[in-house]
């Protein structure tokens, strides 16, 4: 029997919580086909969890593509098939990616398995994203070196710490219609390794810890810097991250296990600061969102 | 004093045409290659690493490299009797740099491309002025040093001792000297 897991129309960060609530009743095993045929848009995020979602199943799950050419033609872009069709038994045909000039999309869906990986993403993006980062984010030159430490600060982390491969995905969107009012871009890096809570089991944190969960693992790693290593030197990568996010009035959140928090939330934004309690998911899953930077008054 | 880009270092390492400094295991890579050209050098040499062909520089690589080459340095039993200055650093290296030297308690000497001197890292404010008056006079003496900064020749001394220790300075016998062509 297979049981079928509805993607929404929309996926984005929140919204793959429902496709998590419902795989999370299900034993790993279970044979499952995420059935994606009237899915008509997906952030990086969403994508990138999708292609977690089959590196956690024990049964290689199947996968219906959206139905809309323009959609699936996107994910194409994305290369979100290319990975997709090593991961998924597919059921139904994917357009072959096609050139379009979609200069949107910063960086398409990358594996991050390598310390050589991350070089070559942080190449990609410095080639890519700095003339879009400038003139579309109106952030400085300086920034977009920041940008690029960020996103090879959260892939160095899943090579150091997830304990497999997992992927990132960088894109710019428009949002002059919701609160924020103005052009973003959106990073996610997604794992379906071991998450915060096994990662620290061995850290001086969890040692002291009275009560330990995911949450608490997320917090000890994410906003103390603790890491499973003794070396004082570690958990500099994450402060990086958050110093950059903040400083450039961003976003950040970070999902692991059962519990996912938001240790930057904006003025543009409302979030909960940490959510306990959420039906599993493998992995680490970060999203950091950068709004254009506003003319100083 | 002699010259060690840093640039060339991250390519023979890698093995590859990289020019960003990222990755817990590019900065060892670098390390080790940088800690081999520094173990070839005359006792009392000062080497120049230059930054300067160095696109981004992350936290974890400078960790692994920038704090971990310095620390053998600057402990009490320092690896090899030799000076680091780095060269060619842009503000961005500069920033990412400071976080780690804060984070280990380290200070070092960074030539600007005016080529200033100045010095970054966990320093006190007394340590700070005393090394300024040293590259601004040259070779001094605790003694002709501390009345400008209001303390004790013992206590200047003191300071001066610790910078010396931590390779901010150079003993010259009885006084304290810049390093190199920093000065």
């Amino acid at each position: 029997m297979t049981d079928v897991i509805s993607v929404p129309a929309s996926l984005d960060e929140q919204s793959f919580e429902s496709v998590i609530e419902q795989l999370a009743p299900l034993a790993p095993d279970a044979k499952v086909l995420v059935d994606a045929r009237h899915c008509r848009f997906a952030t990086p995020y969403g994508l990138t969890a999708l292609l977690c979602l089959a590196q956690s199943r024990a049964e290689k799950a199947d996968f219906a593509p959206p139905e809309d050419d323009q959609v699936a033609s996107y994910w194409a872009r994305s290369s979100f098939f290319r990975y997709a069709e090593e991961l998924y038994t597919m059921r139904g045909a994917t357009p072959r990616p096609r050139a379009s000039g979609d200069s949107d999309v910063l960086l398409e869906v990358t594996p991050v398995a390598k310390s050589e990986d991350v070089h070559a993403i942080v190449g990609r993006i410095q080639e890519k994203a700095t003339q879009i980062l400038t003139s579309k984010l109106d952030l400085e030159p300086r920034a977009t070196m920041g940008f690029a430490m960020t996103l090879s600060e959260a892939c160095s982390n899943i090579i150091e710490h997830a304990g497999r491969g997992g992927w990132v995905m960088v894109q710019r969107y428009n949002w002059g219609k919701r609160r924020v009012g103005r052009d973003v871009v959106q990073i996610a890096v997604c794992d379906a390794g071991i998450g915060f809570r096994a990662s620290l089991e061995s850290s001086r944190a969890r040692a002291l810890a009275d009560r330990w969960d995911d949450a608490i693992a997320l917090e000890s790693g994410v906003i103390q810097g603790v890491s499973r290593l003794q070396d004082p030197g570690r958990g500099q990568g994450l402060k990086g991250i958050r110093g950059y996010v903040h400083r450039f009035d961003g976003k950040l959140t970070v999902r692991s296990g059962t519990a996912r928090i938001a240790p930057i939330i904006p003025e543009w934004d409302e979030d909960l600061p940490r959510q306990d309690a959420l039906p599993a998911f493998a992995g680490t899953q970060l999203q950091v969102i950068i709004p254009k930077r506003l003319a100083r008054p | 004093m002699t010259h060690i880009s840093v640039h060339s270092a991250l390519q023979a390492s890698l093995n590859a045409p990289y020019s960003d400094l990222v990755t817990r295991r590019t900065g060892a890579a670098v390390r080790t290659v940088i800690e081999h050209q520094l173990a070839g050098l005359a006792d009392g040499t000062v080497a120049f690493l230059d930054f300067s062909r160095i696109g981004v520089l992350d936290r974890s690589c400078a960790d692994e490299f920038v704090a971990k080459l310095m620390l053998p340095l600057t402990n009490d039993h320092p690896s090899r009797d030799g000076y680091v200055v780095f060269h060619g650093v842009n503000e961005m290296h500069l920033e990412t740099i400071e976080a780690v030297l804060h984070t280990h308690g380290l200070a070092l000497v960074v030539q600007f491309p005016d080529g200033a001197a100045h010095l970054v890292g966990a320093v006190t404010d007394l340590e700070r002025r005393l090394w300024e008056l040293v590259m601004r006079e040259g070779c001094c003496a605790a003694e002709t040093l501390a009345a400008s900064v209001g303390v004790t020749p013992e206590e200047a001394r003191a300071q001066l001792d610790g910078l010396a220790r931590r390779r901010l300075l150079r003993r010259d016998d009885d006084a304290f000297a810049p390093l190199g062509a920093a000065a």
